[in-house]
């Protein structure tokens, strides 16, 4: 399956039975090196429909203290953008369907050069890419290399984002819309998908860009999954399960860790009729 | 009333995107978008607006107590028997230190926006001084960042914070240092964006920061250019300041990048040697990336994440640089050159010995390679060191170097 093919596939699949997709993060290289591959199974398993392995920076700017400690840790242990790529291909001996979201900063990729990286990204297998400082004025040379290579750029729209801005994002948008359902950082507070702001928003994105939209920072447990489920076609989770996952010592833990936390938000969603 | 309108006069760089060349732009989190282009829709407006100069020129004048002398260190250059160093006296700036330029300039910037809460990133300690003092005369309220390794090498400047009525925030993740520190106020400001104005201390972060801190700060190449022309008849024959971030240096640069004739030099930190990787010497030893919402020389390792600094002087431990220097260092309008901590305190004790002025850390570092390019030169040639702040800070960290307890 081609890897545009691959996420498309996922939200039409999920349109039909009304779902909304479970989107869970873990930072690559957390709680070690080798309980990455076989974590990203587990989310798969436990009902994850999409996932985001985040590429470890050492200054995450919008991240708060959990991905931001789970970054340092993964750096001290060797994890470079390389492994990321490795773990993505290991993944995909296995498993030839679930979509996979590189979330990071720019940085790392830069100094790789976006060409091999987009590259190395399509060999291994990654679907899309979310690149947190890298707005859509500063990416021409980026998405030209992204787009030869048939990988997504995912675009973030903010409760902050003018209707201005919201156009120029759904022109270069690609993937999904992830909308950032907090002013703040990642784990912080808890976000509220009550305000009618927060609904127009995702709604306009919706209608500007014709991808669908995934809600995170700030979804925490299955309560918070099902209200943004109700809203959104696709609910992040990331803070969260980094939290616990940074207490696992082996790689069955983990994995058990993984199913125990996303089953009950699984159910959640589930439960949430559109 | 000194009045030198209009003040900023050289509209060409950044282009209306934020870049110099290649460099600068506005690589930062959707969340901070809105934020900035208010910001520089203010500015390019309020950088234009007579009653705003206005504003920012009296406040120049009467508080912070410009201008700053040019003065001949004749006993200095005599040791060094080469061409004459003239100091630009940012020492003597209400706070100690060129920092206050920036401070005020933004504070007013900060009310223009109708913001009730300001905060601040800051390694030596002095801009978080200078946004505390600016603060408490506005009736702000004031949240400053700092590195916990910075916090316990500037205590003092932790201490007058605290007085001034500012919350200091000590910053614990990667290396405890202005990086860091920068960061968390970032991320501070994408949380509380509504209420906060975010003070940057240097001539980095996302446009329009570069360009507005640089604007507040080259009243010191504009006083300056003028002073020569008073006391020498002339331009200097090369200008010399330290290069952490930038912003003393490009204050003083800026003014004078259109008279070719005048060479200019920034002094970055060498830290224990350029060759021990343990330095703060991006435009020397470092090469192109993206860090704090803009492209500029960095340091980082093969895998793109940001090394760790070294330098004495914590105003200089960063490892990125404003991306006007990058524009500079390569259209070769100025050159870059490192000094290493110990060159750096012979200058500090030399300055001190023979003028009686104690320089900061920072400020030693340009003071060192002043002396090292005055002894290269001609006696009738005038070499221009912008001294950017005083080192009283300093005394506690010079004494526990040369193992002195005080």
């Amino acid at each position: 399956m081609s890897r545009m093919n691959r996420l498309r596939q996922c939200f039409d699949t999920l349109a039909t039975t009304g779902r909304t997709a479970l989107v869970p993060f873990v930072t690559a290289g957390d709680p070690s090196v080798d309980t990455t591959v076989d974590i990203m199974h587990a989310l798969v398993d436990a009902g994850a429909d999409i996932i985001e392995l985040g590429i470890p920076f050492s200054d995450p700017m919008a991240d708060g203290p959990v991905i931001q400690l789970s970054s340092e840790r993964a750096i001290e242990r060797g994890v470079s953008l390389t492994t990321v790529l490795d773990n993505v291909h290991s993944f995909r001996q296995n498993n030839q369907n679930t979509p996979v979201v590189l979330m990071g900063y720019l940085n790392p990729l830069y100094r790789m050069t976006f060409s091999v990286f987009a590259t190395k990204a399509a060999t291994a297998g990654v679907d899309a890419v979310l690149v947190v400082d890298s707005p859509p004025e500063e990416s021409s040379e980026f998405e030209a290399c992204l787009k030869q290579a048939d990988i997504s750029m995912i675009r973030l729209v903010a409760p902050t984002t003018t209707a201005e801005r919201m156009r120029l994002i759904a022109k270069n948008a690609g993937g999904f819309i992830y909308y950032v359902a907090l002013k703040g950082i990642t784990g912080a507070g808890s976000s509220n998908n009550e305000t009618a702001s927060s609904l127009q928003r995702i709604d306009t994105m919706r209608e500007l860009s014709g991808l669908p939209v995934a809600a995170g920072f700030g979804i925490k447990d299955a309560e918070s999954a099902a209200a943004w489920a109700q809203v959104a076609d696709a609910v992040v989770i990331g803070s969260a399960l980094v939290t616990r996952l940074a207490e696992c010592s082996s790689s069955e833990q983990a994995c058990d860790t993984v199913k125990s936390f996303l089953a009950p938000i699984r159910t959640a969603m589930d439960n949430v009729h559109k | 009333m000194k009045s030198e309108l209009p003040v900023f006069n050289l509209d060409y760089r950044p282009d209306t995107a934020g870049h110099f060349g290649g460099y600068g732009g506005k690589y930062v989190s959707e969340t901070l978008m809105a934020a900035l282009d208010d910001l520089n829709l203010a500015w390019q407006k309020l950088r234009k607006d007579p009653e705003f100069l206005a504003e920012f020129d009296y406040d120049l004048s009467h508080y912070v107590g410009r201008p700053s002398p040019l003065y001949h260190a004749k006993r200095l250059s005599a040791e060094v028997g080469g061409a004459q160093i003239l100091l630009k006296r940012e020492d003597l700036n209400h706070t100690g230190a060129h920092k206050i330029n920036n401070t005020v300039g933004q504070a007013l910037l900060a009310r223009y926006l109708g913001k009730s809460r300001v905060i601040a990133e800051t390694g030596a300690g002095q801009h978080g001084v200078a946004s505390a003092t600016v603060a408490a005369r506005l009736g702000m309220q004031c949240v400053v960042y700092m590195g916990e390794v910075d916090i316990h090498r500037q205590a003092i400047n932790v201490y007058r914070m605290r007085l001034l009525g500012a919350e200091v925030r000590e910053v614990t993740s990667g290396s405890a240092t202005l990086k860091d520190a920068l960061n968390e106020a970032m991320r501070d400001w994408v949380t509380n964006v509504d209420n906060t104005y975010y003070i940057i201390g240097t001539v980095a972060g996302p446009h329009p920061y570069p360009q507005l801190v640089r604007d507040f700060n080259s009243v010191i190449g504009r006083e300056a250019r003028r002073q020569m022309q008073e006391q020498f008849g002339c331009l200097p024959d090369a200008l010399v300041a330290c290069v952490g971030g930038g912003s003393n240096a490009m204050g003083l640069f800026h003014p004078f990048v259109d008279d070719t004739d005048v060479p200019m030099f920034g002094v970055e930190a060498a830290g224990r040697g350029l060759e021990t990787g343990q330095h703060a010497a991006p435009l020397t030893a470092g090469r192109v990336g993206v860090l704090h919402g803009n492209k500029s020389y960095l340091m980082d390792d093969d895998n793109g994440q940001i090394l760790h600094t070294h330098s004495v002087s914590a105003g200089l431990d960063y490892p990125g640089v404003g991306p006007e220097h990058s524009w500079l260092k390569d259209t070769g309008r100025a050159e870059y050159v490192a000094i290493d901590d110990k060159e750096a305190l012979a200058a500090f004790h030399q300055l001190t010995r023979t003028e009686g002025i104690l320089p900061a850390l920072e400020s030693s570092h340009a003071v060192a390679y002043a002396v090292k390019l005055a002894a290269s030169m001609p006696t009738n040639k005038l070499v221009l060191v912008n001294l950017s702040g005083r080192g009283d800070k300093d005394v506690h960290t010079v004494a526990e170097l040369e193992g002195i307890e005080l």
